[in-house]
């Protein structure tokens, strides 16, 4: 018995391929989208974790602050087993070198250290002759590096060197830190003592915190590409389920037990489960291998974090997505099942019963929806927090959602009554009633378009206010750094007759309010009266920083310490000083404060200056860039034209949203093919409603014209609605996410074109979409017409 | 002439070849005439109807509607035929469902360019719909659904009508008042009227009768 029964049952497959295709399809999607951001947030943290685990310093006490050979030789002295790390990026290649002491490197279980007991390596190793690096790595060591060996499980984007080799490369005599693997006493003793900064192994600031919110960026997409992918699966289930009631009816009269024929489908949705998790985790495995490369990009640029190009995946990941498909299923065909277990025997056959119901729960949907568009405001005024920030996000995307069907309702409601021929008064209704089918897959498609809009306009918003930044930031032609201070002298000494002006850039690593940061020395100059970045300041800002006091800090620190204008920043080398202004520092994580030149140097008399900025005329920088690096030897790295800064950073910013923008392409896709498989099934079932139509005069070219232009109608209504949603959330994401997750904010810039020509590909994605069954329908034989009249549909 | 039929043939294909329905059928009807088209099922009854609609096309043999071949016609020329010239009555009533019974009910005159809503109104009153108006198809019953598809069809006015089954939905009570007004109807508008139908009673109530059997007239 159970045998035929699932023969009949599963035979609706064979007799509707196409729903088969849809449902496998948007459960692959649904889990292929999910799953391949999962993979490459997997393998990022394994990155993190490599690299923390790097000399054991995730599991060491470490000092950070003003630290030098000569503390690291005290500390020693007074019996601390500390070893001294110098670690810093190699401008210009994504890089981060680190120096260690070979000799007092701690061992700690899942530290990875270079093995020197031959002892030829261990004297190149010494003497600056060689560098460690993982195979990823080695091909993008620069050429100015000495050469490279393989050094497993180190962190993709580190380069480990000897100390003093890597002093020398990094032009500094500093230490980063001292690891205390043990001592006389507590660590606490030894950091008072050499007046540093103690950080335990959980310490704030580790790469893994800084890049959280990108990482959450990336999961609220694919949770929002699974929920688009689930609305196909849940209408084709819907469908599919109703189509077959006459046959449940059947089957339960036939004798078969409601539990029996319960299990069956179950057994049925767990097949697809099986067959569509198996194809969307291989599909995200796709789509992780090729996002990964510019994942990784955007990382190291955004925040010097290596990731490892290529994927490592446990067999965690690939359970879990099978985990997510199931669970898919379970949400989307739930209630088709609930539905059936209630299903009375002689329920009669109701083919378009879901589409029906679906209309007779448009108010209330539509009142769910405006509740909670009301809930979002509500969580972005009185909430905190990057999470607050996301359900901000996930309440307006799904109150708009449910608000679509109602709002296209009522416009076409109006239309229709407002349409003056039989003809497009018929167009206007049928429209109207087509949107219960159809309302899944105009709902993803908003949640795309809204999604494509909002994304678009923040990093257009973004793109606009950094490049003008960079123009106030980068406003000297030309930016040199020396080798040691003699060499900076000399230079100075060049450059004074030739240049219009010599800014000197000075900096030094500092505690700003309690977490690492840098404080900077300005030179008192129109460069930076004019051109610096000011969003607040005090009367006579520059006047008052020249003269030693006050300090200007930059948006992040001032927004996560409140440091605005008023405020008293408590510097350790230079006691409190009052907050005389807030200014714009997109792309730096890390807190950052200014002084005037003359208190830089009373507070900071051993920071290196090595660098400068030269203002001359535009047309000749080149030139002059040319002959300082002749006459004194620099490397291209060290003579860096603005116009070569600017480049790199508008690259970096580029790859930063390359991630978003591809996963942006593939959400609207989802949505296409939602909205492709619903109108190409709800063709065929609609031909009754059609076939009338026909047989009172109109040709099949008009109404196959007529489902072209209808597709194309709730396409635009819903590009239309889809464009306040998107700005709403484009403000959320600049005001309220950018905020929580960078620590800056910036101001909306609308752009209309780019809005229409989404629309306009909408437009085009929905045609294309109605294209197939519309000539389905206009090559339709007379004959299949008229069966209409024949058959009870 | 009104309609005339000659030596129409018709098969439809199948997986063992082509099935003859229609073997060489000839007729004729004038205008204010009544016809029942009436054969066992399977016999061509409503396969016949469909070719002198215009929905489908004769492998043989003329259909000619107030002097117009039907072979001679495009697609577009015979919906324009259907839409000014033939009224269709379906078993299935196949009414619109997304517009409500009053717009129902001009729509086919609309289409035609010969709106008439004083002729609406009183058709509306005469088939009991005028309470109805506003409601949409799904919210009335089989006779009433019927009723409206008989108005729709006379609203336009169409020289020929043609009904298929038009009281094979119904019971049989609603069934003989349908086809009374409906009959009542056409016989003031002065259309011919041709009717399938496999009773004889009801075929009894019309001027005329051709049964066919096995594709042709007997």
């Amino acid at each position: 018995m159970i045998r035929s029964a699932a023969q009949a049952l599963w035979s609706h497959w064979r007799r509707h391929p196409l729903q088969l295709l849809t449902l496998a399809v948007g459960l692959a999607l649904a889990t292929g989208l999910w799953t391949g951001v999962q993979a490459i947030n997997a393998q990022a943290r394994l990155s993190y974790d490599q690299a923390a685990a790097t000399l054991g310093q995730d599991r060491l006490p470490r000092l950070e602050g003003d630290l030098t050979l000569a503390d690291f030789a005290a500390a020693r002295r007074a019996g601390w087993e500390v070893s001294p790390v110098i670690e810093d990026r190699l401008p210009g290649t994504g890089l981060t070198l680190y120096g260690i002491d070979p000799f007092t490197l701690p061992p700690t279980p899942g530290g990875v250290a270079p093995d020197l007991s031959d002892p030829d390596l261990l004297r190149a190793f010494l003497a600056g002759e060689v560098v460690f690096a993982a195979a990823a790595t080695l091909p993008r060591l620069p050429d100015d590096l000495p050469p490279g060996r393989l050094l497993e499980g180190l962190a993709p984007g580190l380069v480990m060197a000897d100390l003093t080799a890597a002093q020398a490369i990094l032009g500094t005599g500093a230490l980063t830190r001292l690891l205390v693997a043990g001592g006389p006493a507590a660590p606490e003793a030894l950091a008072e003592t050499l007046g540093a900064t103690l950080l335990r192994p959980e310490g704030d600031g580790d790469i893994a915190r800084l890049t959280d919110s990108f990482h959450l960026n990336l999961t609220a997409f694919g949770l929002l590409a699974f929920v688009v992918g689930l609305f196909i699966v849940h209408a084709t289930i819907g469908l599919a389920f109703e189509q077959r009631r006459t046959l449940f009816r059947t089957l339960r009269a036939l004798g078969l037990p409601q539990r029996t024929l319960g299990w069956l489908l179950a057994g049925e949705l767990a097949v697809f489960t099986l067959i569509s998790g198996a194809l969307g985790v291989l599909l995200g495995y796709a789509v992780a291998a090729a996002l990964l490369p510019g994942v990784a990009a955007t990382l190291s640029g955004l925040y010097g974090a290596g990731v490892q190009g290529s994927l490592t995946l446990s067999q965690v990941w690939w359970l879990s997505g099978f985990g997510m498909a199931a669970l898919g299923m379970a949400v989307a065909g739930g209630t088709s099942l609930r539905n059936l277990a209630t299903l009375p025997i002689l329920a009669p056959a109701m083919p378009r019963a879901w589409a029906r119901a679906q209309r007779r729960t448009v108010r209330r949907q539509g009142w769910a929806g405006l509740a909670l568009i009301a809930v979002s405001g509500a969580i972005a005024a009185l909430g905190e927090g990057l999470i607050s920030g996301f359900a901000t996000l996930g309440a307006l995307l799904l109150g708009a959602a449910l608000l679509l069907p109602p709002v296209l309702v009522g416009v076409l409601d109006l239309g229709s009554a407002l349409a003056k021929g039989a003809v497009a008064q018929w167009l206007w209704a049928d429209t109207r009633q087509q949107v219960p089918g159809l309302s899944l897959a105009l709902m993803a498609l908003l949640l795309a378009l809204a999604a494509n809009i909002g994304v678009g306009t923040m990093v257009g918003s973004f793109r606009a206010t950094f490049e003008g930044w960079l123009d106030q930031r980068l406003a000297s032609e030309l930016y040199v750094t020396a080798s040691d201070e003699a060499q900076a002298d000399e230079i100075r000494a060049f450059l004074a007759p030739r240049a219009d002006a010599i800014l000197p850039i000075v900096s030094a690593e500092a505690e700003l309010a309690g977490t690492p940061g840098e404080v900077y020395g300005v030179a008192d100059h129109p460069t930076y009266r004019d051109n610096w970045p000011l969003l607040e300041a005090q009367p006579g800002v520059w006047d008052r920083l020249a003269a030693g006091e006050g300090v200007l800090v930059n948006e992040q620190l001032a927004r996560r310490e409140s440091l605005w204008p008023g405020a008293t920043l408590d510097l350790a080398e230079t006691g409190p000083l009052p907050v005389l202004g807030v200014y714009s520092d997109y792309g730096n994580p890390r807190g950052q404060a200014i002084l005037g030149l003359g208190a830089f140097d009373a507070a900071y008399p051993d920071a290196p200056r090595l660098r400068l900025a030269v203002r001359i005329d535009p047309a000749r920088a080149d030139a002059l860039a040319d002959a300082v690096a002749r006459r004194f030897d620099l490397p291209p790295d060290r003579v860096v034209p603005q116009a070569t800064i600017k480049a790199y950073s508008l690259d970096v910013f580029e790859q930063t949203f390359a991630v978003t923008a591809a996963l942006n392409v593939l959400t609207l896709g989802v949505a296409g093919f939602a909205l492709w498989a619903s109108l190409t099934t709800l063709g065929t079932m609609r031909l009754p409603q059609i076939a009338p139509v026909w047989a009172l005069g109109l040709t099949r070219a008009h109404l196959a014209l007529a489902d072209l232009g209808r597709a194309v109608a709730l396409g635009l209504l819903t590009a239309l609605v889809a464009v306040p949603v998107g700005i709403a959330l484009a403000w959320v994401l600049l005001a309220v996410v950018n905020v929580q997750a960078f620590g800056w904010r910036l101001p909306l810039l609308p752009d209309p074109g780019g809005w229409a020509a989404l629309g306009g590909w909408t437009l085009v994605a929905a045609a294309l979409a109605a294209a197939l069954p519309a000539l389905r329908l206009w090559r339709m034989p007379p004959s299949e017409m008229v069966k209409v009249f024949a058959h009870e549909r | 002439m009104l309609l005339s039929v000659t030596d129409v043939e018709k098969s439809f294909a199948s997986a063992d070849g082509p099935v003859p329905v229609l073997r060489g059928v000839s007729f004729e009807l004038a205008a204010g005439r009544t016809l029942a088209l009436t054969g066992e099922s399977g016999s061509g009854k409503s396969t016949l109807l469909h070719l002198v609609a215009g929905l489908d096309a004769p492998d043989a043999g003329r259909i000619i509607v107030e002097g117009q071949d039907l072979g001679a016609m495009e697609d577009a020329g015979r919906a324009a035929l259907r839409r000014h010239k033939v009224g269709l009555v379906f078993q299935q009533f196949n009414l619109i469902p997304s517009l409500s019974v009053g717009d129902n009910l001009s729509f086919h005159a609309r289409l035609a360019g010969r709106a008439d809503p004083a002729r609406q109104a009183d058709l509306a009153e005469r088939l009991g719909l005028a309470p109805h108006l506003a409601k949409y198809p799904e919210q009335l019953s089989g006779g009433q659904q019927q009723r409206v598809a008989i108005g729709r069809v006379l609203a336009a006015r169409p020289r020929l009508i043609l009904a298929d089954e038009p009281t094979g939905n119904l019971d049989e009570e609603t069934g003989e008042k349908v086809l009374t007004v409906m009959l009542d109807l056409v016989a003031e508008s002065g259309a011919g009227f041709l009717m399938v139908t496999h009773s004889a009673r009801l075929a009894g109530r019309l001027d005329d009768r051709l049964h066919l059997r096995g594709g042709r007239i007997a």
